[in-house]
């Protein structure tokens, strides 16, 4: 059994990341790929200015985006498992949490462009109900309107481990907490948080490699005004500089690796998995 | 016993789930600083009354007094009461020593005063090397003892504890209920004890309070529910007795008050059913008129001096001092 699934993940997932690799040291021309060992693509790209402010870029939605998934996730699931009591229904607004996810990825991100547009539904909103005199620039085609679509994008990714880690809490812990005297918020710091950590760190993991190695969204969002990793890729890839996309993204395959590695040091997922 | 013992008192407490009755209009007085022990089946409303009693569940009426005052609706943590739970539900994350100092950070003691105090429970319980341990690098029975260290903790006045031993193989079960019986003699507090074990119960309570379908059915000393129950109910359930319905109404009479004699001698006669060796004794089960069942526990040494086969008649017979009329 174990050779057929080797076979399978070498095959698609080592080679095609050993030929990333490879061809990251290639050399390129604007029309030409020339197979070479060379350090060329790294040396530009670490030399690059661009770079550092791209990956800060990236850096910077990935925790602000982690940051708000955290909250929001860790609220809905909190509901979910302590507040809703009969299963029936944490099973069916579970079920009504995962409705977005029936339409694709980039349908509910264009929806927002009429909402949020100069001419949108809440700048409208906003003019009539006299909030606001002109409308908001800042809504649509900036980090904020980025930032929006990515926690409505990828929320449900907090959602789903943290619920799940914390419908395994026995609930006699909680009343053995009362029984002792702690009050709710004593309850949540004492006793759910610290049992909820691995689910909070495998959600973690889900939005912090999908914010990183997103594109499309950034694209979108931003109307082409802000940049990530991802996007610098693409852009190499839409002119055929396979070489240099490709140490890009080696060095964005790395920095996640390097990032998840430093989040596993301070909670043992394995029991989850 | 010292004055400061408070009495705990059931007044009329009821709990319903909708239309279903857990617990109907119970009175009780647990004597104070005593051991009692609610025995009854799966779903007979001991467990709802422990908690009750500990204030994890409403009540629906009535009042709950400890000490004359009426803590029905006070916290769990205010009552003066602790409670003991089943499966011990110690927090996975802390360590045993954080474990029984949990009420103490929650109460906002400094960490060295608390640790201090929780090293002195732990030495109560004995466990005092295995403080830096997570609870499930500890045996059950080891867990057993932090549950009770931490529960002891807050000098409660009554400890509830849960079908404690259920949890336990038989062997421990058994050095685990002296060891509670010990710990409250020492501490002499009370301890509310649930259990469906008879045994468990016979052994440990100096007040038995047999409760079935939401009431109490009979509360006691062990001797007198053992020697005299007052139900069938009761008979049954603490074990060892026969229910025989005889013309002058329904009697209870232990197993081994029965004797066997010769067939036509003796109150009734029968047909045994089934001979099974027990060691000390020997239980026959002997059918009689009208299809009732009564078994007979006879000394070892005087069964094998005339021994019985099934299908043999015999005749049954006892001291008319031994049957105890059965009010239900």
């Amino acid at each position: 059994m174990a050779l057929p699934t080797m076979a399978v993940l070498i095959f698609f997932l080592v080679l095609p990341i050993v030929m990333i690799v490879v061809v990251s040291f290639w050399q390129a021309t604007e029309f030409s790929i020339i197979p070479a060992f060379d350090f060329e693509n790294y040396e530009f790209l670490f030399g690059s200015n661009v770079t550092y402010r791209v990956f800060f870029n990236t850096f910077k939605y990935a925790l602000i985006t982690w940051a708000l998934t955290l909250g929001i996730g860790f609220t809905v699931a909190y509901f979910l498992a302590f507040h809703v009591r009969s299963l029936t229904w944490q099973i069916v607004l579970f079920l009504l949490c995962t409705i977005p996810f029936w339409t694709s990825n980039i349908i509910r991100m264009i929806s927002w462009i009429p909402f949020l547009g100069r001419n949108g539904i809440a700048n409208s909103a906003l003019i009539s109900w006299g909030v606001i005199d002109e409308p908001l620039d800042w809504l649509l085609f900036s980090d904020f309107a980025v930032i929006l679509a990515f926690v409505h994008l990828y929320t449900l990714f907090m959602v789903v481990p943290i619920f799940n880690t914390m419908m395994r809490i026995d609930k006699s812990l909680i009343e053995a907490a009362r029984d002792a005297g702690a009050s709710g918020a004593q309850i949540l710091w004492n006793v759910i948080i610290p049992l909820t950590k691995p689910g909070i760190m495998i959600g973690t993991i889900f939005v912090v490699t999908l914010v990183m190695g997103d594109f499309i969204t950034v694209r979108f969002m931003s109307g082409s005004q802000s940049a990530n990793v991802g996007r610098l890729i693409s852009n190499d890839i839409a002119l055929l500089a396979y070489p240099s996309a490709s140490a890009t993204a080696v060095v964005l395959l790395l920095t996640v690796l390097i990032v998840i590695g430093i989040m596993l040091r301070f909670v043992d997922i394995r029991k989850e998995l | 016993m010292t004055a400061t013992q408070q009495q705990l008192e059931l007044v009329s407490v009821t709990k319903r789930y909708g239309v279903t009755v857990a617990v109907d209009a119970i009175d009780h007085k647990f004597q104070p600083g005593g051991y009692a022990c609610l025995l009854g089946p799966s779903g007979c409303g001991k467990s709802s009354t422990l908690r009750m009693i500990a204030g994890h569940e409403g009540v629906t009426d009535g009042a709950i007094l400890l000490g004359g005052a009426d803590i029905s609706y006070l916290s769990p943590a205010k009552r003066g009461t602790a409670m003991m739970f089943q499966n011990y539900a110690l927090f996975p994350h802390l360590s045993v020593i954080d474990n029984v100092a949990f009420s103490l950070k929650m109460r906002g003691d400094d960490r060295s005063g608390r640790l201090r105090k929780a090293g002195e429970m732990l030495e109560l319980v004995d466990l005092s090397a295995l403080g830096d341990r997570l609870p499930d690098q500890l045996s059950g029975g080891q867990q057993q003892r932090v549950a009770l260290a931490r529960a002891l903790i807050t000098r409660p006045q009554v400890l509830l504890l849960d079908e404690p031993l259920s949890a336990l193989d038989p062997f421990l079960r058994i050095r685990m209920r002296g060891e509670l019986r010990k710990l409250q003699r020492e501490l002499g507090i009370s301890f509310i004890h649930v259990t469906h074990g008879q045994d468990e119960a016979l052994a440990l309570a100096d007040e038995i309070v047999v409760m079935n379908n939401a009431v109490i059915e009979q509360a006691g000393s062990a001797r007198i529910v053992f020697n005299a129950p007052k139900t069938a109910f009761v008979a049954q359930f603490i074990g060892g007795h026969n229910v025989i319905a005889l013309p002058q109404g329904r009697f209870a009479i232990r197993a081994d008050a029965v004797g066997l004699l010769h067939r036509g001698m003796g109150h009734l006669q029968g047909s045994i059913l089934a001979v099974e060796y027990q060691g000390a004794h020997v239980s026959v089960l002997a059918r009689v008129a009208g299809d009732q069942d009564i078994s007979a526990l006879v000394p070892e040494a005087t069964f094998f001096n005339d021994p019985l086969n099934p299908g043999d008649q015999v005749g049954l017979t006892w001291d008319d001092a031994n049957l105890h009329k059965l009010t239900a």
